[in-house]
């Protein structure tokens, strides 16, 4: 069916909705960190069970998108009880049926656990990691079914885009855009009204409007997930941004790597096409608009948009210099607006609840909310999306839970390969794009990873420019040979060949690639070198003068040996030594063969009585 | 018409011209590795960086004009990257005499990395060459970051290539890739010419790349097919 008016899209969203509340619903995580542990088995047991029971029709089962607390999966949340099970197994579906379901028992195992209080907890926002976040963009993930455009209008999906197209001047949508303050979440915070207006204003009759999927970062997911869990309001935020630039065409630039958001977004956008949202006259309007995906074969630099838009023009992605910028000439020559993911979809939220509502939100140059995948040396991984001006404190410790047992965090890398390590004295920071950028470090795309005193700094720094040496494109000289060259130099200190004067070498050479490249991956690559220059160096320091790594990670430069007061000689360490370098016998300590140990660690992990010592 | 300032001194140039060209038409010599006035610029080398007003470096050969612009050629910022950029250059191309030349006119004394002699600094000014002037696509990168080179498609013998030797006359650091001391290799055919092939006698030694030995002058290097060696598809094959 065509959804041609307001009043039928009202019509169709009550009715949606009615049928919505009818009945218990249980909604499996579907996101990519779930399946990994086997949530498509427990949905699909749980039909099995319903149907057996001669519940299928009185309850609902939901394969949603992301819940955010990875960590935990799979994740099953139960309608309208509120009750939120984590590591659920397929075993556990019948007990959940029988018991919850029909009887309305909590199953107290299953519940997640205050690490505070040690209390058991029913509802998801009893939970530490939801009660500070504040899920607006993420609002529907883990809510609505993401291959059904009906769940997504009963919960008032489209009414946005509707309003738009029969209300509002394109003119209107960016003044109200431009006041409530958005900006570009992709990294460099470009406020996004300004390049809609940049974009209505340039010469042409063709022009595009492109959503930037081509998410890179090691250990980055937000934007996966709200294509996998929500890609509806992506597309009705790039529905709107085209109205009000004026463009009739868009795409979806997504990578090959992302197969499950590839057709979810298939899905999705087959669905707006069968429903009107999509294709000629929207909503009876002047309007026209469609949107295609194209796919990226796997490029980080490709996330830079002129490389992007060498890449959706089917050339290898290499950036060019700006200007022209690409809302002066983008996809074939012509006007085009590029925005990240999780922009578009605050587009249509924005819309729906004002300018001034989502303003009020975050800080005076920072507004709205940022989602950040959470990952690292951290007791709660998983989605997270907060307020702009939350402390870094207060993501890590409350949100994140802190550290793992017995270890202590060192600092945080935010922004991914492009962004900075800060260390735990900068933890009172409040994310916002300003304060992040003076420190060194910057939002980027919503990277953060967590690091504790076993993670050595020189060993990120060569980890992220062994990522980047690869990852640079090779076009200019600074990016392709400097990254190469500080990746041998770090490699030098890891190992303990270098010397004072390679350190003042390596901080120049980063200088100049800052400086020099031609592209913001280039110019932001030396970023985890000069932040850790800047914060660490005494681990510098130690590894070079000393030949010593504080953190005890560098091969290299630390031996593994037996304390032999420690040690209960257990011999649970001397099986898993895959080099038999272990030698003792029972209720004696045992020794490490130095020349026989290749440093594994597997000793240090085993071992029950801390006997196993770096040094 | 675009009016805006280098080293303090107004110039004024038409709209859509380079920053290069504006200095030039100033007699400001900026130095350039991968450009070339009858190729689109790229702006890969970055030696022609200057600075401008708000503190970015850019490069001059790909950066258009603006009305108002403040451009300084050679202020300290510039000239340090540059020597460390020419730095850069030499530890892979050390015996490059364009290179060698570049750093002694900017006091580059030492090199400080490890050195590793790969006779090409991916200008692509040969890619561009072949592409845009002989109409040929014959030659192009592949891989990326630290592996990129320059090569033929599928690094097979090329089909397209004329051996018009146009990538050997404009490459600025070859002075020893084409005397023939290299491996057999897609692009280079090692035909082992007595003498480097130059650019005035290219029509008589027309081998640089693909079916060496069409002219008969490498038959005597024993390590390449004469032409008697067996065929493929008409073209000659390696025994």
């Amino acid at each position: 069916m065509k959804i041609r008016t307001l009043e039928q899209l009202r019509a169709l969203e009550h009715e949606l909705r009615a049928a919505r509340d009818r009945k218990p619903c249980v909604r499996v995580c579907g996101g990519t960190g779930c399946r990994a542990r086997g949530s498509e088995d427990v949905f699909g047991r749980f039909r099995v069970v319903l149907e057996n029971e001669g519940l299928a029709d009185a309850v609902e089962v939901k394969f949603t998108g992301c819940h955010g607390l990875c960590e935990r999966g799979p994740l099953v949340s139960l309608a309208p009880h509120g009750i939120f099970y984590q590591s659920v197994e397929a075993g556990d579906v019948p007990a959940i049926v029988t018991e919850t379901l029909a009887r309305g028992v909590v199953i107290e195992r299953l519940l997640a656990q205050d690490p505070i209080t040690g209390k058991r907890v029913r509802q998801e926002q009893e939970i530490p990691f939801y009660r500070r976040q504040q899920r607006i963009v993420l609002r529907f993930n883990g809510v609505i079914d993401p291959t059904d455009i009906r769940e997504y209008i009963a919960l008032g999906g489209y009414r946005a885009l509707g309003d738009v197209l029969t209300h509002k001047t394109p003119e209107e949508v960016i003044e109200i855009i431009e006041r409530s303050g958005l900006r570009g979440r992709g990294g460099a915070g470009f406020p996004t009204g300004r390049k809609w207006r940049l974009a209505r204003a340039a010469p042409g009759s063709i022009k595009y409007v492109i959503c930037n999927g081509d998410e890179g970062d090691p250990g980055a997911f937000m934007d996966r997930s709200l294509l996998e869990g929500n890609p509806h309001s992506v597309i009705e935020g790039m529905i709107i941004g085209a109205y009000a630039v004026g463009a009739t065409r868009g795409i979806i630039y997504v990578r090959e790597e992302y197969p499950l958001a590839v057709r979810t977004l298939q899905i999705a956008l087959a669905q707006a096409r069968e429903y009107g949202f999509l294709g000629e006259a929207i909503f009876d309007s002047a309007f026209s608009f469609d949107i295609e995906i194209v796919r990226g074969a796997g490029a980080f630099v490709a996330g830079e948009e002129t490389a992007l838009i060498a890449a959706v023009e089917g050339r290898v992605s290499e950036p060019r210099q700006r200007p022209p910028y690409p809302v002066q000439r983008g996809v074939w020559g012509h006007p085009t607006v590029i925005n990240n993911v999780e922009t578009w979809a605050n587009v249509p939220i924005i819309l729906e609840r004002g300018p001034e509502w989502f303003a009020r939100l975050g800080t005076a140059t920072s507004k709205g909310t940022k989602i950040f995948s959470l990952v690292g040396k951290v007791a709660n991984t998983g989605l997270v999306e907060i307020p702009m001006g939350m402390t870094l404190r207060e993501l890590v410790e409350e949100i994140g839970g802190g550290a793992l047992p017995q270890r202590e965090i060192k600092a945080v890398q935010i922004g991914g390969p492009s962004g900075g390590c800060l260390p735990k004295a900068l933890f009172d920071l409040p994310i916002d794009y300003e304060s992040l950028t003076e420190a060194g470090a910057m939002m980027g795309s919503g990277g953060l990873i967590v690091m504790d005193d076993r993670t050595c700094m020189v060993d990120v720094a060569r980890y992220f420019m062994d990522f980047l040496r690869d990852e640079s494109c090779g076009k200019c000289l600074p990016c392709r040979e400097g990254t190469q060259r500080m990746y041998e130099l770090l490699t030098a200190m890891c190992e303990g060949r270098a010397t004072d004067a390679d350190l003042d070498v390596l901080e120049e050479l980063a200088q100049v690639v800052k400086e020099t490249s031609l592209c913001g991956l280039g110019q932001t690559a030396p970023n985890p070198v000069l932040t850790t220059l800047r914060y660490f160096r005494s681990e510098y320091e130690a590894h070079i003068r000393q030949k010593r790594c504080p953190a005890g990670v560098c091969k290299a430069l630390i031996r593994y040996v037996i304390n032999a007061e420690r040690c209960t000689g257990c011999v649970a360490c001397v099986q898993p030594c895959p080099q038999h370098a272990i030698s003792g016998q029972l209720k004696q300590p045992h020794v490490i063969d130095p020349e026989r140990c290749i440093k594994c660690g597997i000793c240090y992990e085993v071992c029950q009585f801390g006997a196993v010592e770096i040094v | 018409m675009t009016k805006l300032r280098i080293n303090g001194i107004e110039v004024e140039i038409e709209e859509g011209a380079s920053l290069l060209e504006a200095a030039q038409q100033l007699g400001i010599e900026i130095p350039t590795l991968c450009f070339h006035p009858g190729l689109s610029a790229y702006g890969a080398c970055r030696l022609c960086v200057v600075e401008l007003g708000d503190g970015r470096l850019v490069s001059a050969c790909t950066y258009p004009v603006q009305e108002g612009l403040r451009v300084r050629t050679h202020s300290p910022r510039v000239m340090r990257a540059r020597r460390m950029l020419i730095e850069l250059l030499l530890s892979i191309c050390p015996s490059s005499k364009r290179l060698q030349d570049l750093a002694a006119e900017h006091q580059v004394e030492r090199v400080r990395f490890a050195v590793r002699d790969e006779r090409c600094i991916l200008c692509g000014l040969c890619v561009r060459m072949c592409a845009e002037q002989m109409m040929a696509h014959a030659i192009g990168f592949v891989n990326r970051g630290y592996r990129r080179r320059i090569t033929t498609p599928f690094d097979l013998p090329s089909e397209v290539c004329r051996r018009c030797g146009g990538c050997l006359y404009i490459c600025p650091v070859c002075e020893v890739r084409c005397q023939g001391v290299e491996a057999p290799s897609a692009v280079c055919g090692s035909c082992m010419t007595p003498a480097p092939t130059c650019p005035p006698v290219y029509e008589d030694l027309a081998c640089y790349m693909g079916a060496a030995g069409e002219c008969g002058t490498c038959v005597r290097n024993p390590r390449m097919p004469d032409s008697h060696s067996p065929t493929v598809a008409g073209r000659r094959v390696r025994v």
